[in-house]
């Protein structure tokens, strides 16, 4: 269906005869959007009053073997080599100390139908650096926007393949103006991928909420501001998908209550 | 065929719609083509003006483009999928709406009938649907440009599986390449339409005494083209309709199974790329000679009336014509010597490669032969006839390079194909198509050409496309790649930049000179000389008519044609020429 | 007018001739086996083609000048000759047709003999837009792979871990060394596109093309670093598609290899 709208913008085509304005050179689909505003969301903001706010914190465990860190060949472009004076190593599965795991996306599945929250108008930050997506994952609201940044020496493509959202795939020269863009389906998750350096690759959540959080150096993970209610909390992860994934918590009136999980290889 | 002449093919339109937009006369339809035509090429010249801008300054931010093209120069400057787009739409638009349209679709369609004494085309209305399903099939390709993600990136070639895959393997390949393939399944309906309509005119339509071999070589390349596009062109439409199949009905002919795009895995399993190559170069091939054909017949025709001699060989020109267009068939593999193909098959295709040399210097050698004890009028015309040699000449022999199997391992994908074939395929017929405006101009729109102005579009166009593209040769042989947004990224490409910025400097020149043309055509058409009914002292139908020819071609006159079609310089005669209805000549009885 | 003409095709040809002297640039240095008799059927191609191309031009801008129309008699009449065709029809046709075939034992040589045994074995897997090479380690074979395992960081060709063969692999981005003056022994393949591997000093070029393994082979006979470009359009940054050939010793080779084992 996607793609027959897009030919609706034939007959433009055809009146316009030469190319310079564009239908579909817009980022944004106004039409998807409206598609989005017509499901049964309600008119009216949630707003969460701060002093009833609840949270929901916790640490993402693994247990079992995990695949072997794997060095990222940055020689194999000198321009990215040149970068870094210590070894890289891969982000697809990086266990911390305390047998927690980086990089693993938490965020409210269920629990919050009915309610609609402003749409952040601060942009969310991707920065292409040293070769490597910073931050390697990110939350976003439903069309909050995306600030996509080139800091390296080097040419890079953007390249997002969600399912839910329409793909697009840009080059990215050094020195040009960031690249502002949206999402404005739900998705967990997106994958963002540079084609050039195979390994640069980065995850976009679009949630239409904001309670989400990506776990850090000590896998934890904090969702605050959260209105009292009962929620499944899910997670994400991009190579581990077993173990406990889901979990139903109940928060009252300024309430701050932890779960954890466990993640495990695929046998 | 005698009684052929003379069916009232249609009354004259008296409406403006009839008479101007869905006409089913000929000569309407072959100006119709020839406008279009017209916009394509300058499209395309436009867009190559672009590609040479990236490929001389990479690096070079230009921000008044980013006002024209918004998406494409971010920062000012052309991103690489914006160069690929420019890339894709240039060749195809040029292959296609210009180089089959103009010399086909535009003067084979006004000239054929007239130059075999017909009073229109075999099938009037079926004719007046070509033209429109080309009309439709551009307006389709131009629709590339607007749609989400933009015109395809995946060349005029289109291979699959990169055409196959949507856009997961790049921007334009969804609804961009869509509209691409549909575009060129119109465009493959529309020549099939109009390659039966030539065929079978020139067939059963030939006035009374119009021999074949009485045939101006014109009408000889016309309709070895329309065989040519009869065979090669479905196809092509076959190998469209499979790719759209396998893009939006979930089939696999092209798409083998096992892949990885862009971490994506893709479910379909079984199909062929090489399939597609198979089937687009059984096209892509002869689709040359169909470009360049009509040109050879052109330069013949106008090298014989401006050096006021019979052609040299006439029988063996058919003869080449003839074999060229048959031999094309036989040697689509030598576009895909590196593609995996068997390197047994890859022998066979070579040495049928160089065998097609064999009629090409039969042409060329009878070109020099028709020119040999000439008495030679340099009008406009025979200008680019002579450039159309030279440059058949030049384009045409680094075919012997390519075409073996050893020496293509290195040279191919680089530039020294893209010299090769636009010195052959692209500015030969250009110049053919050039040298046909410059002749019949006078014939189509009642006026002449300011020869001035033609002249000087001429040396400067000749001196041009010489700079552009033999030094392109040598920037294959140094190793640059074809298709490449820039050529910085290598060592071994870095001597080549001050080349890049030669070819661009001399591409801005040569594109400039054809406004020259333009404002000649637009002056030629309303403020041009009066054009008497035979002003270059011709031999061949449409000279014994009116200029422009009414309706039906001949003003009711039924010809008899009496003598070959290029009898110039007759011993004995009255005039330095014998036209083809004068009557028999006392001696030659 | 005529004289003109004359002398602007007569320029173009001592142009392009002075262009193709090799003083302003050539094929790079070439440093394989089989590149010099590559090279030797160019340069033998160049010699005909060379002497064709100044015949017909340089006869093209004498005509020009010489038949211009000048006041007097009327052209030359004739219909031609038939006796001047067939012979145009033979010298062109036993020329080209033996350059063909003297061109196919370079072909044959790169295609069609076998393989010594003790070959270095190389697969390459092209991808949009990065060289993947795999090496089968010790035991001389390549472990097998699955598509669902491909994971650009962990495991870019999709190595099957469960797979004896596959615990030594080796695999390289967009790095390949070989040893010097041994046979090398290519398998070609694609993950995504069509892509084609081109390595100028090799005289090598070979299109990787998706569902085919393709097999190449070739020796280097010069130590140094050399660049793999991919020559077959393959998308948005089909240009940036770069490898690089380190030709080394074999004790070098050795150690390179059980260095990237480590990564």
């Amino acid at each position: 269906m996607m793609r027959l709208k897009n030919y609706l913008c034939l007959p433009v085509g055809l009146l316009a005869a030469l190319f310079a304005g564009a239908c579909g050179s817009v980022d944004i689909d106004d039409e998807d959007l409206d598609e989005v505003d017509g499901t049964d969301a309600p008119a009216v903001v949630t707003r969460v009053d701060p002093a009833t706010a609840a949270t929901v914190n916790g640490k993402v465990y693994f247990e079992g073997d995990l695949p072997r860190a794997r060095r990222l060949a940055m020689d194999a472009e000198p321009a990215c080599a040149g970068l870094h004076t210590k070894p890289v190593y891969s982000e697809v599965v990086v266990p911390n100390d305390n047998n927690t795991l980086r990089h693993v996306f938490v965020y409210v599945k269920e629990g919050l139908e009915g309610m609609m929250f402003e749409t952040p108008t601060e942009p969310a930050i991707l920065d292409q650096k040293g070769c490597i997506y910073l931050p390697h994952m990110l939350g976003v609201q439903i069309n909050q926007p995306v600030r996509i940044l080139n800091s390296d020496p080097t040419t890079h493509n953007v390249h997002p393949t969600p399912r839910n959202n329409r793909e697009w795939n840009e080059s990215m020269a050094p020195n040009v103006p960031p690249k502002m863009k949206q999402f404005p389906r739900e998705e967990v998750m997106i994958p963002v991928k540079c084609n050039v350096h195979p390994w640069m690759k980065s995850y976009i959540g679009v949630l239409p909420h904001p309670f989400f959080s990506v776990t850090g150096a000590d896998g934890s993970f904090e969702i605050t501001g959260l209105p009292p209610g009962e929620y499944t909390i899910g997670i994400w992860h991009e190579f581990l998908k077993e173990g406990v994934t889901t979990q139903k918590v109940t928060v009252a009136a300024s309430e701050s209550k932890s779960v954890d999980f466990t993640l495990k290889q695929a046998s | 065929m005698s009684d052929s002449a003379h069916p009232a093919v249609h009354p004259a339109p008296t409406t403006f719609i009839r008479k101007w937009v869905f006409s089913t006369d000929h000569k309407i339809i072959g100006i119709q083509y020839y406008f279009l035509a017209l916009i394509a090429v300058f499209t395309g010249l436009a867009l190559s003006v672009l590609m040479r801008l990236r490929l001389a300054w990479p690096a070079e931010s230009w921000p008044w483009l980013e006002k024209i093209f918004p998406v494409g120069f971010e920062g000012g400057v052309m991103s690489p999928e914006f160069y690929l787009a420019m890339l894709t739409m240039h060749g195809t638009i040029m292959v296609f709406f210009v180089l089959t349209t103009a010399p086909q679709g535009g003067f084979g369609n006004y000239f054929l009938p007239i130059q075999i004494g017909a009073h229109d085309m075999a099938f009037p209305v079926l004719n007046m649907l070509s033209f429109w399903v080309t009309f439709l099939s551009m307006g389709v390709m131009f629709a590339a440009f607007f749609v989400a993600g933009g015109a395809p990136i995946s060349g005029w070639t289109a291979y699959a599986p990169l055409s196959a895959l949507g856009e997961v393997a790049g921007p334009g390949l969804g609804s961009g390449q869509d509209l691409w393939i549909i575009s060129i399944a119109l465009f493959c309906v529309a020549s099939l339409l109009g390659a039966l309509n030539f065929i079978t005119t020139v067939l059963n339509m030939r006035t009374k005494g119009m021999s074949l071999m009485k045939m101006p070589l014109t009408v000889w390349t016309w309709f070895t083209t329309a065989i040519l596009a009869l065979l090669s062109f479905p196809v092509l439409l076959a190998a469209g309709i499979l790719l759209l199949l396998d893009r939006l009905g979930g089939t696999s002919f092209f798409i083998p199974a096992g892949l990885v795009v862009s971490d994506t895995v893709i479910e379909n399993s079984g199909g062929s790329p090489i399939l597609w190559q198979h089937l687009f170069w059984f096209f892509g091939h002869p689709e040359v000679y169909i470009a360049i054909l009509p040109g050879m017949g052109v330069a013949s025709q106008l090298l014989s009336t401006f050096a006021r001699k019979p052609i040299f060989g006439y029988h063996a020109m058919v003869v080449a014509i003839f074999a060229i267009g048959m031999l094309g068939f036989f040697v689509w593999g030598h576009h895909m010597f590196v593609s995996g193909l068997s390197p047994f098959s890859a022998l066979v295709f070579s040495i049928l490669t160089l065998a097609i040399g064999v009629p090409s210097a039969i042409k060329t050698f009878n070109w020099l032969g028709t020119l040999w004890g000439g008495k030679i009028r340099f009008t406009t015309a025979m200008l680019f006839a002579i450039g159309f040699v030279s440059l058949f000449v030049s384009g045409g022999i680094t075919g012997l390079f390519l075409g073996q199997t050893s020496v293509d391992v290195q040279l191919h994908d680089t530039y020294f194909p893209v010299a090769h074939f636009h010195m052959i395929m692209g500015v030969a017929a250009i110049f053919g198509i050039f040298g046909a405006t410059y002749y019949w101009f006078p014939k189509m729109f009642g006026r002449m050409l300011h020869e001035g102005l033609g002249k000087l579009h001429f040396w400067l166009t000749f001196i041009g496309v010489n700079a552009i593209f033999i030094p392109m040769h040598l920037m294959g042989i140094m190793g640059q790649l074809r298709r490449y947004a820039e050529s910085t990224e290598f060592k071994f490409m870095e001597p080549l930049q001050p080349y890049q910025e030669f070819v661009t400097i001399a591409a801005f020149v040569t594109a400039a000179a054809q406004l020259l043309f333009l404002v000649n055509f637009v002056w030629g058409m309303f403020k041009g000389r009066k054009a008497t009914e035979n002003p270059w002292e011709a031999t061949t139908l449409e000279w014994i008519t009116a200029s422009p020819p009414p309706h039906d071609n001949f003003g009711g006159r039924e010809l008899v044609v009496n003598h070959g079609a290029y009898e110039y310089g007759v011993p004995g005669a009255p005039r330095d020429y014998v036209m083809q209805t004068d009557p028999p000549l006392e001696s030659s009885k | 007018m005529a004289l003109a003409l004359a002398i602007l095709i007569w320029a173009i040809v001592l142009a392009s001739v002075a262009l193709f002297t090799g003083e302003f640039g050539w094929f790079p240095p070439q440093i394989s086996e089989h590149g010099e008799a590559m090279d030797a059927q160019f340069n033998l191609t160049l010699i005909v083609v060379a002497i064709g191309f100044i015949l017909a031009q340089v006869a093209l801008g004498y005509y020009v000048w010489r038949y211009r129309d000048r006041s007097g008699a009327r052209a030359v009449y004739t219909h031609g000759n038939a006796k001047v065709e067939v012979a145009t029809v033979l010298i062109t046709a036993v020329t080209f047709v033996t350059l063909a075939i003297i061109g196919q034992r370079v072909w044959i040589g790169l295609h069609l003999e076998d393989m010594p045994e003790d070959a270095v074995q190389v697969e390459v897997t092209a991808q949009q837009f990065a060289w993947n090479f795999r090496y089968p380690g010790p035991d001389g074979k390549f472990g097998k792979t699955a598509t669902r395992l491909i994971n650009d960081q962990l495991n870019p060709v999709g190595v099957d871990s469960r797979d004896p063969a596959s615990s030594d692999d080796v695999v390289t981005l967009n790095r390949m060394a070989v040893p010097v003056n041994r046979d090398i022994r290519l398998t070609l393949r694609s993950k995504d596109v069509t892509h084609s591997f081109f390595v100028p000093a090799l005289r090598f070029k070979q299109d990787t093309t998706p569902g085919l393994a393709v097999p190449g082979h070739f020796k280097a006979l010069k130590t140094g670093e050399y660049e793999i470009a991919c020559a077959e359009l393959c998308g948005l940054q089909h240009y940036k598609m770069k490898g690089f050939l380190m030709v080394m010793s074999d004790q070098e080779f050795e150690a390179w290899l059980k260095e990237r084992a480590e990564f």
